[in-house]
C-alpha cells in the first residue's frame, strides 16, 4: 500500500510549487486524485483579472517611442528625471512588466492548485520570448496570459499555434521584420524613387530587405523536433520563406490597431516550400500553418519534448520507460497536452521518494513563501534576488530558456547567495515556529539531521533559515 | 701570479663540488620555472550568442567586405591593425594593447561544429569534443584534472550558474558581484554540518565559503562592485554603466586572481551576442556589447598589474555569423568568427591563421566566412605554451580524439 502521507509530500513539492501550513492535511486522503483535478480544459489559472492585453501594450511602447522622438528633436534646455515625460512613460512601462511578474510569482505562493501553475511555467519557459528589449518586457506577461495560460491542458498544435503567432514571439524572434525577397513588397521597398524637394532622407537610404531566420530556427530546434529532428540549413531557410509575410500592425503608420498580429500576402514569398521532405504548395498564412501542423504531429516532437517534461518533473536522468509511456499517450492522443499531463501524474517511475531536482532560483523562492503562508507583495521582493541568482525576471538568456538541471543552479555561488537572501526572509517571518513549519512543508520528507538542526537551533530566524537551506528544501 | 698546478685529488674535489652546483643550479631553475608556471594565469571569455567576426575586426582591406556587408560595414574609424584587419572603433582599449603587441586575432575560427546552433555549438564550443554530446564535463575542467598532478591549480567561475567549459570532477569555485552576508552569523557551520552528507551540496557551500573569504579580502582594496541595474536612463546612457560595470567586473576578477593563494583560472561569459536584426555599426546593440566587452579586458588588464606579463586572455564564440546583411540590418547564424588572444607575454606576429577572403567561392556555403582554424589549436597552444600541458593530455584527455588538430605554434 503507498504511504499516502509520503506521496502527498510528493504530489506538493515535486509536481506542485511547495507546500504551506495546511496543505499536507488537504491532501493526504488522496494525493493523485488532486492533482488529477487540476487538469482542466480550460487551461491555466490567470495571475490578474483585468490584465492588459498586448495590443494595449504595444500601443503604449509606440506612444512611448513617438515622444522620445519628439523629445529628442524638440529638448532645448534640461528637464529634471521625474519631470520628463519620456522617462515617465519608461518608468511607467517598467513598473507594468514588475507588476505582471509579481502577479505570475503571488499567483503561485497563493494557489491552491500548485501542479496546474508548475505545468503552466514548463511550457511558459518552453516557448520563451525573454525580456531583453523594452518592447518585449512589456510583452511577456501578456504572451503568457493569451497564448500559454489558456492551452496548457489542449492539444500541443494549438499552444504552438497561439505562442508563434503572437506579437511577442513575433518580435522575440525577428519575424516581425521578415519579408520574402521575392514579394511585392520586397519589389516595392528596394525600388529607386524619386526624393520629394525637403525630403529628409539622404540619397542612399535605400532600405535593406529580404528574409529573417531566426523564428523558423527555433521553431525546429526548441519548440518542436528539436536539434536531432532531422532538419537541415535547407529546411530553416525553407520554413523562414514560409513564414515570411506573418507580422504585427503598426509598424509603418497602419492605421489600423498596433501590436495585433497581421499576416500580409504582399510581403510573403510566393511558391511552393519543402520543410522536412514535405511539399507545401503556395499558399499565403495556410503555408506556414500546414508546416506548423506538420511539426507538431512529428514523432521527433513528442519524443524532444517528453524528454524534457519529464526531466523537468522527475530528475536530470529520468528513467526511460517514464518518457517512453509519456511518449506514447502523446502519439495516442494527438499530442493532447491535459492527457499527458495525467500520464505523467500517474506514472509509477515519477513517484521515487528521493527528491531528485535542485529548484531554480523562482522555484524555491516561491516555496519559500508558500512555507510561510505568505506572498511577495512587491517586486523589489523578488527583482533583485532573482537577479543576483542568476535569474532575472522574465529575462532568461536565450530562447532556450532556463536550464532547470541542479549542475547550473547548485553552484558555490548561487548557494551563498540563497543562504543570504533565506536569513533576510527569515528574519521577517520569525513569528512563526520553525518546528511547526518544517513538519507543513516537508512533511515525511523531512530528514531526522534537519529536523534536528532546526530544534537545536538559537533562534526562530536561525530555524527557519536552517529549513529554507536544508537539502531536501532546495529540492523538490 | 702563481696559480698552483691542480692536484688530482683536487680536481675530484672540484668535480664533485661542481657536480653538487650543477645540480643546486638545475634544483633552483626547476624550482624558478615551477614558480613561474605557477604564476601564470589563463582567463577565457566567451561571448555568447554568436558574435559576428567581421564587426570585432572587420576585414575592411578585404575588396568584397564593404559589398557584403552594406550598411554595417565599418570604414575609416574603425582603429587600424594591419593592411587588410581593423578593431571595431568601440576596442580602444584593447586597441592600445594590439599596439604593444599584447593582441592578437584569429580572424577565420571556428568549432569543428556546423549546425549553426547556438546550444549545440556552445556545447562543442565548451566541452571540447569533436561533436555535440561528445563529453558531459568542459576542457578546461579536464585540463585542470591533467595539470594537478603537476602543480597546485585552482580555477573559477565567474557568475551564478556553472558553465559546462568548467564542469567536470575537478572542483571549481564560482564568484559574481553582489553578494555578503553578515560574518558574525553561525548559519554557515551550522549549513555545512547539514550538508555533510550531500555530494553535491557539501562541496559547493564549502568552495562558496573559501571565496567569499578570498573575494571578501580581495574586495576590501577597492570599492565593491555592484550588479547591472537597469534604470531608466536610456539606451546610451544604459551602454555607458554596462561598460563601466564590466570595467568594474574586470577589476574584480583581477583582484581575486591575483590574491596570494587565488586561483589562476577563471572562465566568464558575456551574452546578447545574437544580432539578427539592426546590429548597427560603428554605434548600434553590437557596437554597445563590444564597448562592454573591452572594457572587461581593460579593467582586467589595469587591475592584474605586473600579473598581466604572466596572463593569456582568450575571447571567443560559438560560431561567426552570415557573410552578408540580412534583410533585417543584422546578421544570422554563421560558421568562422574571431578570436582574440590578449597577454603580457605573447610572441608578435601577424594573424593567427589563415584569412579566406570573402570572394562568392571563398564563402562556406555560399553564405558564411569560411573557417580556416580550428579552435582546438588555439586552446591547445594556450594550454601547452603557456600553461605547460603536454601535446599527448592535450589530445585525448582535454581534447577527446584530436590528435590531427596541432597546436598554433608561436603564440606565447
Amino acid at each position: 500500500m503507498a504511504d499516502l502521507e509520503l506521496d502527498a509530500a510528493i504530489a506538493l513539492t515535486r509536481f506542485g510549487l511547495g507546500a504551506g501550513p495546511g496543505d499536507l492535511t488537504e491532501v493526504r486522503s488522496d494525493p493523485r486524485g488532486w492533482l488529477a483535478a487540476q487538469i482542466r480544459p480550460q487551461g491555466a489559472d490567470q495571475p490578474q483579472p483585468n490584465a492588459q492585453t498586448a495590443a494595449q501594450r504595444f500601443e503604449e511602447f509606440r506612444v512611448y517611442r513617438q515622444d522620445q522622438k519628439s523629445a529628442r528633436t524638440d529638448s532645448d534646455g534640461k528637464v529634471s528625471d521625474d519631470k520628463d515625460p519620456v522617462k515617465i512613460a519608461q518608468r511607467m512601462l517598467r513598473e507594468e512588466t514588475g507588476g505582471d511578474f509579481l502577479a505570475r510569482a503571488a499567483l503561485g505562493a497563493s494557489t491552491p492548485a500548485g501542479f496546474r501553475e508548475r505545468w503552466t511555467l514548463f511550457w511558459a519557459n518552453h516557448f520563451t520570448v525573454s525580456a531583453t528589449k523594452l518592447v518585449t518586457a512589456t510583452l511577456v506577461g501578456p504572451f503568457e496570459q493569451e497564448a500559454i495560460r489558456p492551452h496548457v491542458f489542449g492539444k500541443f498544435a494549438s499552444l504552438l499555434g497561439a505562442a508563434e503567432t503572437h506579437p511577442a514571439m513575433l518580435v522575440y524572434l525577428d519575424q516581425t521584420q521578415s519579408i520574402g525577397p521575392n514579394s511585392q513588397a520586397a519589389d516595392f521597398l528596394k525600388r529607386p524613387r524619386a526624393r520629394g524637394v525637403g525630403s529628409r532622407l539622404p540619397e542612399t537610404a535605400t532600405r535593406t530587405v529580404g528574409l529573417n531566420e531566426n523564428l523558423a530556427r527555433e521553431i525546429l530546434e526548441l519548440h518542436t523536433v528539436g536539434i536531432n529532428g532531422g532538419y537541415s540549413q535547407t529546411d530553416v531557410t525553407e520554413f523562414a520563406r514560409a513564414l515570411t509575410g506573418l507580422s504585427i500592425s503598426g509598424f509603418q503608420g497602419e492605421t489600423t490597431q498596433a501590436g495585433v498580429s497581421v499576416f500580409r500576402q504582399t510581403a510573403h514569398e510566393p511558391g511552393s516550400r519543402i520543410v522536412r521532405g514535405i511539399k507545401y504548395p503556395p499558399g499565403g498564412k495556410d503555408q506556414a500553418a500546414a508546416v506548423l501542423a506538420d511539426l507538431a504531429a512529428a514523432p521527433e516532437t513528442a519524443r524532444f519534448i517528453c524528454g524534457k517534461i519529464a526531466k523537468h518533473f522527475v530528475s536530470d536522468t529520468p528513467p526511460p520507460a517514464l518518457v517512453e509511456g509519456l511518449i506514447r499517450t502523446w502519439m495516442d492522443t494527438q499530442g493532447d497536452l491535459g492527457q499527458v499531463a495525467a500520464k505523467l501524474i500517474g506514472s509509477p517511475d515519477a513517484w521515487d521518494p528521493t527528491p531528485a531536482k535542485f529548484k531554480t532560483p523562482y522555484e524555491w523562492m516561491v516555496s519559500s513563501w508558500r512555507a510561510v503562508g505568505a506572498s511577495p507583495t512587491t517586486i523589489g521582493q523578488l527583482a533583485p534576488t532573482l537577479t543576483g541568482l542568476g535569474q532575472k525576471p522574465f529575462a532568461p538568456p536565450s530562447p532556450k530558456g532556463w536550464p532547470d538541471d541542479a549542475a547550473s543552479w547548485a553552484s558555490a555561488d548561487g548557494l551563498i547567495k540563497r543562504m543570504s537572501w533565506a536569513e533576510t526572509f527569515a528574519s521577517s517571518h520569525s513569528h512563526q515556529d520553525p518546528k511547526a513549519l518544517a513538519a507543513a512543508s516537508l512533511g515525511q520528507r523531512l530528514t531526522p539531521l534537519t529536523a534536528k538542526a532546526i530544534a537545536s537551533s538559537e533562534s526562530r530566524t536561525e530555524g527557519l533559515t536552517l529549513l529554507l537551506m536544508s537539502p531536501e528544501f532546495l529540492r523538490r | 701570479m702563481t696559480q698552483s698546478q691542480p692536484t688530482r685529488r683536487k680536481l675530484l674535489l672540484q668535480a664533485a663540488g661542481m657536480g653538487l652546483t650543477v645540480d643546486l643550479l638545475a634544483r633552483q631553475a626547476f624550482a624558478d620555472t615551477e614558480h613561474s608556471m605557477a604564476s601564470r594565469k589563463f582567463v577565457f571569455i566567451n561571448c555568447r550568442g554568436g558574435m559576428d567576426g567581421m564587426t570585432i575586426s572587420p576585414p575592411v582591406g578585404d575588396p568584397d567586405y564593404v559589398g557584403l556587408r552594406g550598411k554595417i560595414a565599418l570604414g575609416d574609424e574603425a582603429l587600424n591593425l594591419d593592411s587588410t584587419f581593423s578593431l571595431h572603433p568601440a576596442m580602444t582599449a584593447s586597441h592600445g594593447l594590439a599596439r604593444a603587441g599584447q593582441l592578437r586575432i584569429a580572424p577565420a575560427i571556428a568549432t569543428p561544429d556546423r549546425a549553426r546552433s547556438h546550444f549545440e555549438a556552445q556545447d562543442v564550443l565548451e566541452s571540447g569534443a569533436p561533436t555535440q554530446y561528445g563529453a558531459t564535463s568542459g576542457w578546461l575542467n579536464r585540463a585542470l584534472v591533467a595539470l594537478k598532478s603537476q602543480r597546485k591549480i585552482e580555477a573559477i567561475s565567474i557568475g551564478t550558474t556553472a558553465p559546462l567549459i568548467l564542469k567536470g570532477t575537478y572542483e571549481v569555485a564560482s564568484w559574481s558581484p553582489g553578494r555578503g552576508m553578515g560574518s558574525e552569523t553561525r548559519l554557515p557551520g551550522l549549513l555545512q554540518d547539514l550538508y555533510r552528507n550531500d555530494p553535491l551540496l557539501g562541496p559547493a557551500l564549502a568552495r562558496g565559503l573559501s571565496t567569499e573569504d578570498m573575494a571578501t579580502a580581495a574586495m576590501s582594496a577597492m570599492s565593491a562592485p555592484s550588479a547591472p541595474q537597469a534604470s531608466g536612463t536610456g539606451t546610451q546612457a544604459y551602454a555607458r554603466q554596462g561598460a563601466a560595470v564590466a570595467e568594474r567586473l574586470g577589476r574584480s576578477v583581477a583582484a581575486i586572481l591575483t590574491e596570494p593563494g587565488g586561483p589562476q583560472i577563471a572562465a566568464m561569459s558575456l551574452d546578447a551576442f545574437d544580432t539578427h536584426a539592426n546590429q548597427g555599426a560603428a554605434e548600434g546593440q553590437l557596437a554597445n556589447r563590444l564597448a562592454s566587452l573591452d572594457a572587461l579586458i581593460g579593467g582586467l588588464q589595469s587591475g592584474l598589474g605586473a600579473s598581466w606579463a604572466s596572463t593569456v586572455v582568450v575571447v571567443a564564440t560559438e560560431f561567426g555569423r552570415t557573410a552578408r546583411v540580412n534583410g533585417t540590418g543584422g546578421t544570422d547564424h554563421g560558421t568562422a568568427s574571431t578570436a582574440l588572444v590578449l597577454g603580457g607575454s605573447l610572441k608578435p606576429g601577424g594573424i593567427i591563421g589563415d584569412w579566406p577572403g570573402l570572394k562568392p567561392a571563398a564563402l562556406y556555403e555560399n553564405r558564411d566566412l569560411a573557417p580556416t582554424l580550428d579552435m582546438r589549436s588555439l586552446f591547445k597552444s594556450v594550454l601547452g605554451d603557456h600553461m605547460g600541458l603536454d601535446l599527448l593530455a592535450l589530445s585525448t584527455r582535454v581534447f577527446p580524439d584530436s590528435a590531427a588538430i596541432k597546436p598554433v605554434s608561436g603564440l606565447v
